[in-house]
């Protein structure tokens, strides 16, 4: 168990954003969290990332207990965000915003992931001398995920990456998450377009108002009528 | 047309020093989005140590410029130390406090430092001994000093380090992350507390320096001294655009040229008798009726400062409007 959530709850707000969910993440698992706008899916993933304190319950991360672990010590254990709202440094270059996801690292394979990174994503390659806020928000995306992987995560907690982009590009968007995994990356994703991250996923969660209504296989999620009448906008 | 080149190689030694002046309050600005008063009062305890060692080791017979290093050597440790402490015991607990905390608590910052360095050194305006001797050089018609030459080449020397340091290290790319979005940066792995930190300590570090220019530049050092010159500092750093460390260099030369250049004109300038307007008494044989002297100085820096204020709020390099205090 790569990830393990019990009974979390978490403030945000002055509310009761997350009211004591359950969910574990396996390694190698693609897994998605699905939910409409304040739902609470961004709450749940700043608390697993120590942005937000958990205010009961516990959550843990390669079989350790994160409470009480400062934000910047997370990503060398493996445990690495890309935040909602994409959270490039729009006045620093391409380069140096893939640079600085690989900012816990020193060993040697920077150079070699930053031309992967130029692979998976030409444009960015194109651009790498740009300030990141002159780029589309499709390639701020990019950015965002490439730098996040510049960090060799071993938990990658993608928060709304599809959020606000063309549909070609979220569709580029989910087939570059289902690469990601293929690769060995373990995956936790939280979208609100939960067609398309029901399509990449192992297995899902569905949050409501705060709590986990309903779990399982993503296939069976895709299938289930009351998913089907509430987040993919079928009439049963 | 002399005393014009004059003015601007004086202007230029004095806005080098602005500049690295200028530099602890834009990085601290940038970073933190607080306006440091009190680092001014580094400065002045920068020069303060250096006039303490230089007094002691001046009859020790080394060579003069042993001694200014020596003092300059345990003036940066020790407003280091001063810079860290100040983040670390009056910043770091407001980091989130309303914007107007930390502001009210630099201002106390300052004065806590600044009777602190009476208590230690006195009030009385301190001479540094003359030991570096007096050599000039004569430059399209002008003299400037050997302390011009290194002053204005330790300046640029000091900015070419800085700017390599934050455009070209690891630290100084986590250190413009974090004064963009430090939310961010944490979950990049920076360590914020330490960035914020480590641009306190090089900040201080470079006052430290511009410190002991200053004494030695003009002689003396009060425990006072840091006001007014770190006041000027923070109009050098909002010309050229608070937070912009390019900025703060070019804010610094351009505000000590502007002064040095209206030191040496406002005299004539204001000259009545010139216009006629002089009282005859005065002006009969070619007379001189001042309405402002070179006294005037310290105006031209604050008028700048106000005009900026006015006009160009960004500051010259700077893209954002402060939305801030």
């Amino acid at each position: 168990m790569l990830l393990e959530l019990k009974g979390l709850q978490v403030n945000y707000g002055g509310i009761r954003a997350v009211k004591g969910i359950d969910l574990v993440v396996r390694e190698g698992e693609l897994v998605c969290l699905i939910g409409a706008n304040g739902a609470g899916k961004s709450t749940t993933l700043r608390a697993i990332c120590g942005l937000l304190p958990a205010a009961a319950g516990s959550i843990r991360y390669a079989g350790q207990d994160t409470a009480g672990a400062p934000v910047h010590e997370l990503p060398r254990r493996g445990l690495v965000m890309a935040p909602e709202g994409r959270g490039i440094f729009a006045q620093l270059t391409v380069e140096e915003n893939l640079a600085m996801g690989a900012y816990t690292r020193s060993d040697a394979g920077v150079a070699r992931d930053l031309e992967r990174q130029y692979e998976i994503f030409p444009r960015l390659k194109e651009r790498r001398t740009q300030t990141a806020g002159t780029l589309s928000g499709g390639e701020q995306q990019m950015l965002a995920i490439g730098r996040a992987l510049m960090a060799r995560p071993k938990l990658l907690l993608l928060d709304e990456p599809s959020m606000g982009l063309a549909p070609r590009l979220v569709a580029k968007i989910f087939e570059i998450v289902r690469e990601i995994a293929r690769q060995g990356v373990t995956i936790l994703l939280v979208e609100q377009n939960a067609r398309r991250a029901l399509e990449v996923a192992n297995r899902g969660y569905v949050m409501e108002s705060g709590s986990i209504t309903l779990a399982g296989e993503a296939q069976g999620l895709l299938e289930n009528p009351k998913v089907r009448e509430a987040y993919l906008g079928e009439t049963a | 047309m002399d005393i014009f080149v004059q003015q601007i190689i004086n202007g230029l030694t004095l806005g080098a020093v602005y500049a690295i002046v200028a530099l602890g309050y834009t990085m601290v600005y940038g970073i933190i989005q607080l306006i440091n008063f009190a680092h001014g009062e580094v400065v002045m305890i920068g020069a303060m140590v250096s006039f303490t060692i230089i007094n002691a080791l001046a009859a020790a017979g080394l060579p003069p410029l042993a001694v200014v290093l020596i003092g300059a050597g345990c003036a940066i440790p020790v407003c280091m130390l001063v810079g860290y402490a100040m983040e670390r015991m009056a910043y770091r607990p407001l980091r989130l406090a309303p914007r107007l905390a930390p502001l009210i608590t630099a201002i106390g910052v300052s004065i806590i430092l600044q009777h602190l360095a009476m208590l230690v050194w006195s009030r009385n305006v301190l001479a540094f001994p003359q030991i570096i001797p007096l050599t000039t050089y004569t430059f399209l018609g002008a003299t400037i000093t050997g302390v011009q030459i290194t002053i204005l080449g330790l300046c640029l020397a000091m900015m070419a380090g800085l700017a390599l340091l934050v455009y070209r290290t690891r630290l100084g790319t986590a250190m413009r992350a974090t004064a963009q979005n430090p939310q961010v940066a944490r979950l990049m792995g920076v360590d914020v507390n330490r960035v914020i930190a480590a641009t306190f300590i090089i900040g201080a570090g470079l006052g430290a320096v511009a410190g002991v220019m200053v004494g030695t530049y003009y002689g003396v050092a009060q425990y006072t001294m840091g006001s007014v010159l770190g006041l000027k500092a923070f109009a050098a750093a909002v010309l050229g655009g608070i937070g912009n460390i390019p900025g703060a260099m070019v804010g610094g030369l351009l505000l000590g040229v502007v002064e040095a250049l209206g030191a040496g004109y406002i005299g004539d300038l204001t000259d009545l008798c010139r216009y006629g307007l002089g009282p005859a008494a005065s002006c009969a044989d070619g007379g001189h009726f001042v309405l402002f002297g070179s006294n005037y100085q310290d105006v031209f820096a604050f008028v700048v400062l106000i005009l900026v204020l006015v006009f160009r709020p960004s500051g010259l390099l700077g893209e954002r409007v402060g939305d801030r205090a």
